[in-house]
């Protein structure tokens, strides 16, 4: 009954081992090399353990090829991301913007904003070495400057992704989670960075005080009245949409639903225009605290406001590596 | 233009808006905010109101509303009155013009 499964040229022992060996395997054998007979029910039960093994293997086989090709992928896709970076698919202030924002809007923004922390916080850093190295105020304005001229630069870029996609600036999503909580029209609150660095600043000439508070109260009525202004268009929004509601079915209501509409499309373009004075507003802030501070204290202003962002982005870390139930 | 002029001469404060302009809104609550109490012009609601429009841009205002004149002279668009309340200078004008008081 038994498969003469060896190689006629093996000798006895040799046969009878790998016999043994292969009763094993078919079971007919337990592994502990006792001769012990099993039944079918036993025999088939084995025959599906190795059956759902060998399955197990072949799964986790593919699995592997599978992150293996991923992994590849992945490099794949960095390198060209690298290599569209390079031929300045991103880069801002190159020719044409809404070329290179339109097709990815969003995408493209955060790539920039990106590149943008990495050298403010390049700045910010040297700024803090010269301050910590007793550095004179020649050379401390310089980076000064360079650090203002370089918000600048984030207001531009934030400009020209506004026309591209406003709702992306709006929304905030490429800002970290804490920082959302005090996003107010696409970005900071100036009044509230000023709040916080008047305890940093001291000491002030009583002029220099004045003028901070009339500062931090300027900007803030600005921040208000925009803030009504932007209150005033969602009214006016929902009228509009609201306007187009009405029976159904005649030809008249179908034109003035496209009227509504396109009303209200006019509305939703005046959004970019809110943020584009947010963000002067912001710009003009951080302008109007220099000329009011020396140099040495715009420099403590600016570390003790990056800073307060750092610890922002770092608290959204924390909170979404929180462990949960 | 002579419009205009003569418009924003009557007040300290002229503003020059459109009734669906919220940006117009914002400057308004500014100005009420700090005490001015501005004249207000619809230009959608004049019948000029286009002329009146093309005007403001040669002047520099864009967009043409909201438009602000202190003290009969043409000062700028939103982003103008802004950026000169920040550096302190709004209320200066304003007190020029005898539009608010300290």
């Amino acid at each position: 009954m038994m498969a003469d499964i060896s190689p006629s040229t093996s000798t006895d022992a040799d046969t009878e081992d790998k016999n043994r060996y292969q009763l094993q395997q078919l079971g007919a054998v337990a592994s502990d090399g006792s001769d012990r007979p099993k039944d079918q029910k036993t025999l088939r039960r084995l025959a599906q353990n190795r059956e759902a093994a060998r399955k197990s293997r072949l799964r986790k086989k593919a699995y592997v090829q599978q992150l293996e090709s991923s992994r590849m992928k992945l490099t794949q896709l960095e390198q060209e991301l690298q290599r569209a970076r390079q031929q300045g698919i991103f880069i801002s202030g190159s020719g044409d913007q809404s070329q290179s924002m339109s097709g990815n809007g969003a995408l493209a923004f955060d790539v920039e904003y990106a590149r943008w922390l990495e050298e403010q916080n390049r700045r910010v850093n040297e700024l803090r070495g010269a301050v910590n190295s007793h550095a004179g105020d020649a050379e401390l304005r310089i980076i000064v400057d360079g650090i203002l001229a370089h918000y600048d630069d984030i207001f531009r870029i934030k400009g020209d992704a506004a026309k591209a996609d406003v709702f992306h600036i709006l929304s905030g999503m490429w800002k970290t989670p804490a920082e959302r909580c005090f996003l107010w029209l696409g970005g900071f609150r100036s009044s509230e960075l000023l709040k916080l660095l008047i305890n940093q600043l001291e000491p002030l000439t009583e002029q220099q005080l004045l003028a901070i508070n009339n500062l931090q109260q300027s900007s803030q009525q600005a921040e208000d009245a925009l803030s009504q202004g932007m209150e005033a268009l969602q009214q006016s929004l929902a009228e509009t949409l609201a306007g187009s509601l009405g029976p159904s079915g005649s030809s008249g209501n179908v034109a003035n639903y496209m009227g509504q509409m396109a009303m209200a499309m006019g509305k939703l373009g005046t959004l970019e225009g809110f943020i584009r004075q947010a963000d002067n507003l912001r710009q003009q802030t951080l302008q109007q605290m220099h000329r009011i501070l020396t140099t040495r204290q715009s420099a403590r202003a600016l570390l003790a406001i990056t800073d307060y962002f750092s610890r922002l982005r770092a608290l959204s870390s924390l909170w979404l590596a929180r462990p949960r139930e | 233009m002579d419009k205009i002029r003569e418009l924003a001469s009557k007040s300290a404060v002229v503003i020059f808006t459109k009734s669906s302009c919220c940006m117009c809104h914002s400057i308004k609550a500014l100005f009420y905010e700090l005490g001015a109490s501005p004249s207000i012009h619809e230009l959608d609601q004049d019948s000029r109101g286009n002329e009146m429009a093309v005007a403001l841009r040669i002047l520099g205002c864009n967009p043409c509303v909201p438009a602000i004149f202190i003290g009969g002279q043409f000062v700028g668009s939103a982003k103008d009155v802004i950026s000169l309340h920040v550096d302190g200078s709004l209320k200066e004008m304003l007190i020029n013009a005898k539009a608010i008081w300290l």
